[in-house]
């Protein structure tokens, strides 16, 4: 019944906070509270610090945000005109993050088959190639296109190897994840009737990954299509270098026009993506 | 069961699907090929065994006196200002999605368009790459790590929304039932029946946006918006491999070990 008052005037709201009823059923609730009130204190102070470290307060975003309101007004309305000379380069972005998924893909299989224990049992094999993968993925795809960039020259091939080595990281590793969770029963009667190694991968592992395969290759489709776009950036091919352009000359008319149709692009694989992913599983 | 018949039917379902998918994989060797004929290789140049030899060697002999340098600029700070950037982009996006996530949860309002165009608007956000973001607010606010704080903070809402909203979606409806029939208000049954319910929920995809974002944060130098990218795009263009190499090493270190911690945090928070 006091509850059902607190609730009606709303004022002394603490008195009923889920935390303080543990508190009356529980002898360890103080401590646990304390516990909870010092990590949020905790936590605001981290926050506290690390604002005034980098100088970003949030007197900074009320000065700024009248610039992004000026900017904005200057991307619209956007220089229709432009799009004919960025379908060429949307193209390429698209055959970058195709390329680099594909190119990935294919070496991700047997780095998938060798990482998982249930069928490749020995760890020396497997340890490695796991920490490998590992590795990879800890670079994002930007930081390899900017070294592939001075590698191997400014353009989209640049692109395409840096998307080869994050497709590769993140389809290997979800592969070899889904590997290890299909069912033991066909493999088990493979080994019973003496098929060897390769069979049993052939007609009992294959068949039962393939889906997931496939699904996640889309996945990272998605992910490298968005990544393609901003590729330019770094000099690796791709609508981002006509975009840094036109944002350095001050058009922001042309950069809106790019920026649309890059979202256009993006959200039209996505849907297909998503719907063909959706039908595999 | 009719066994005959249950294996004619099924073997043809089978051939149906091993022509379809003869088909799907036609399809991707078409589109591959078509993808591979349009990139020009002008990568093969004979320039390109000597730079790789070189950044094999900038790898193997990292320049480790940059690790620290006592007048700054060196590599430990700029990767805390790397960590410091993705804190507080992950800070503001968790405050910043609260509402939106609120928006597009279809049990919270009884209108059917109301949720829709809050998750419509979630996948717009989610489209727009973070980089184009960040150039955008470089533009705004100047070159920086608050450009890049800005960039994560708005990029992750997109994602961070959405699966705040699916946590409201999916909570149990009985305790905000109760607070309604005994007559407390909107506002008290998000704060005692809908927030206690979610905020563990919350706080773990918040870290694991955190993880996401201590690798964006670790790029978005590249193009000006602070932390440890801007150092590398300097040292890739004067090529000086060993300082490459161990900024390299530093940015997987830093990944690898947030990673670790965060992991940790969210075990123990679900």
């Amino acid at each position: 019944m006091k509850s059902d008052t607190n609730l009606a005037d709303s004022t002394p709201i603490p008195s009923i906070s889920p935390s303080s009823n543990y508190l009356i059923t529980n002898g360890l609730g103080n401590t646990k509270r304390s516990k909870r009130i010092a990590t949020w204190m905790l936590f605001i102070v981290i926050i506290v610090v690390c604002s005034i470290y980098i100088d970003v307060t949030p007197y900074q975003l009320f000065v700024g945000l009248p610039e992004m309101g000026v900017l904005l007004k200057e991307m619209f309305p956007p220089d229709w005109s432009y799009l004919p000379t960025i379908w060429a380069p949307m193209l390429q972005t698209i055959k970058i993050a195709v390329a680099g998924t594909i190119l990935g893909a294919i070496p991700a299989i047997p780095a998938a088959l060798f990482s998982a224990n249930n069928i490749t049992p020995n760890k020396w094999l497997s340890l490695p190639i796991r920490t490998l993968l590992n590795l990879v993925r800890t670079v994002p795809d930007l930081l390899f296109a900017a070294i592939f960039v001075a590698v191997f020259g400014i353009g989209p091939f640049a692109g395409m190897l840096a998307l080869l080595f994050f497709s590769f990281g993140i389809i290997a590793k979800l592969t070899y994840e889904s590997l290890e969770a299909i069912d033991p029963g066909p493999l088990e009667a493979m080994t019973a009737v003496g098929a060897n190694r390769i069979q049993i991968i052939v007609f009992g592992v294959i068949p039962q990954a393939l889906p997931a395969f496939i699904s996640y290759l889309l996945y990272t489709f998605e992910i490298n299509i968005r990544a393609a776009t901003v590729l330019g950036f770094v000099g690796a091919g791709g609508i981002g270098l006509l975009l840094n352009q036109s944002l350095g000359l001050f058009r922001y008319d042309r950069a809106a026009t790019i920026i649309i149709l890059t979202l256009a692009v993006v959200l039209i694989i996505d849907y297909t993506s998503t719907s063909i992913r959706r039908k595999l599983l | 069961m009719n066994n005959n018949n249950h294996l004619s039917s099924s073997s043809l379902t089978i051939r149906l699907r091993n022509l379809r998918k003869w088909m799907i994989a036609l399809f991707i060797l078409v589109i591959f090929i078509w993808s591979m004929l349009g990139l020009d290789y002008q990568g093969f140049q004979s320039t390109s065994k000597v730079v790789s030899l070189s950044i094999l060697k900038g790898f193997m002999h990292p320049d480790w006196a940059y690790v620290y340098l006592p007048e700054g600029e060196d590599l430990l700070r700029e990767l805390l200002e790397t960590l410091v950037i993705s804190i507080l982009g992950t800070f503001v996006s968790a405050i910043l999605c609260i509402p939106f996530a609120f928006w597009a949860a279809a049990n919270m309002s009884r209108l059917r368009l109301f949720p829709g165009m809050g998750k419509f608007t979630l996948s717009v956000i989610r489209v727009f790459p973070e980089m184009i973001v960040a150039i955008l607010f470089i533009k705004a606010v100047g070159p920086g790590s608050f450009a890049g704080v800005l960039a994560l903070g708005v990029h992750s809402i997109g994602m961070l929304a959405k699966l705040f909203s699916e946590t409201i979606e999916g909570i149990d409806p009985g305790p905000q039932e109760a607070l309604i029939a005994c007559g407390a208000t909107r506002l008290q049954t998000i704060r005692f029946a809908v927030i206690p319910q979610v905020i563990p929920q919350f706080l773990s995809y918040s870290l694991y946006r955190f993880e996401i974002n201590i690798r964006s944060a670790t790029t978005l130098g590249l193009v000006g918006a602070g932390g440890i990218g801007t150092p590398l795009i300097f040292a890739l263009q004067v090529r000086n491999w060993n300082r490459v190499g161990v900024i390299l090493l530093g940015i997987v270190l830093l990944v690898v070990v947030t990673d670790f911690i965060s992991s940790r945090l969210r075990r123990r928070i679900i």
